[in-house]
């Protein structure tokens, strides 16, 4: 009986997983739909570029190493830039690691770190209690396929889209950083006041000239320790909350 | 000198892995540290926060409807939608706006 119940767990984390992942999976052929024509004038053909996407799930540090590729870069290169546009996943890895029941297998954080994107993140963390590995695989498998032929069809179509559906398209994937980060903030000041600081402090280095010449990975990976650094010194949380 | 793009595509794919599994795989205890904990508790929305704005205005045809999106989308979450629901209201706006504005 008890063997029945995980399973149906399992089953319904799945599905919920899935549900969630549709959303995403939209806002995923969208964006990597432009991601496949940079794919397509950088020199990559349309496998290689589902190759890229299909392996690296990952927006900002796949435009930059189509980049080094179009610039035929030294390997070297192309490892550092790989690791700095993408360090922030190294942060979510950490948060998500925590959230992790210790009765997990390991073999299932193997395949979680797979699909440790900005949005897949993003609905996991937001799960109460321990995350069930099943909501991530049933997310992952709609979201990722979705991310490997939107490139595709970037690198075979062009731009076959109206740039009106494109350009509405584009912010389906910042709706759901909203719902992720606005339901949190209205129960609670200090993230409300956090997130207003992070709007405010990530347009100061955006336009600032001082600082626009940062690239949008290495702008977020700084700007999220620093902040995240100064508010767990100036707003320390409660054991219970933490654990949630 | 010429590159073979396997090599690149694969280069890209390792960091791009072992950068997510190596936190996830090594960290297997409970951080007991009140800081660590409270930094990593932080750490998602201060990342969403930072990525949303001002990108949001920057992605779409004319930053008014992204502006009009961000706060479509904020009014969306505030009164608890769902997670398809404020992403759908927030392309709503930009294509309600854009067919005024283009």
């Amino acid at each position: 009986m008890k063997n029945r119940g995980i399973k149906g767990e399992t089953k319904a984390a799945l599905l919920k997983g899935m549900h969630d992942g549709i959303p995403i999976g939209l806002g995923y052929l969208a964006v990597s739909f432009s991601l496949g024509i940079t794919a397509r004038n950088a020199g990559l053909n349309p496998f290689q570029a589902f190759l890229a996407s299909l392996l690296c799930n990952a927006s900002a540090g796949e435009y930059a190493g189509f980049t080094l590729i179009a610039a035929s870069a030294p390997y070297i290169e192309m490892a550092i830039i790989t690791l700095i546009t993408n360090a922030r996943y190294m942060l979510m890895s950490c948060a998500l690691s925590q959230r992790i029941s210790p009765e997990t297998k390991l073999r299932h954080r193997f395949f979680m770190s797979m699909h440790v994107t900005d949005e897949l993140f993003g609905i996991a963390i937001s799960q109460p209690g321990y995350i069930n590995p099943y909501y991530s695989y049933g997310a992952a498998l709609v979201a990722a396929p979705c991310w490997a032929v939107g490139t595709v069809l970037g690198a075979i179509a062009g731009s076959i889209l109206p740039l009106r559906i494109v350009s509405a398209f584009s912010v389906a994937l910042y709706g759901m950083f909203l719902a992720v980060i606005i339901p949190p903030a209205r129960h609670d000041r200090v993230i409300c006041g956090i997130v207003l600081f992070c709007f405010t402090a990530s347009a100061a280095a955006t336009y600032l000239p001082a600082l626009s010449g940062l690239s949008s990975g290495t702008r977020t990976i700084i700007l999220t320790v620093a902040i995240s650094a100064a508010s767990a010194i100036l707003f320390p949380r409660k054991q219970e909350e933490t654990a949630q | 000198m010429t590159h073979n793009i396997y090599i690149y595509i694969l280069i890209m794919a390792v960091v791009s892995y072992l950068i997510r599994a190596l936190p996830l795989t090594l960290i297997q205890r409970q951080i007991k540290s009140t800081f660590i904990k409270s930094f990593l508790y932080y750490v998602p929305y201060v990342t969403l926060a930072v990525m949303t704005f001002p990108a949001i205005i920057e992605a779409t045809e004319s930053p008014i409807s992204g502006a009009v999106a961000l706060l479509a989308g904020i009014i969306a979450a505030w009164f608890g939608a769902s997670l398809i629901k404020v992403a759908a209201v927030c392309c709503g706006a930009v294509l309600i706006i854009e067919l005024f504005l283009i």
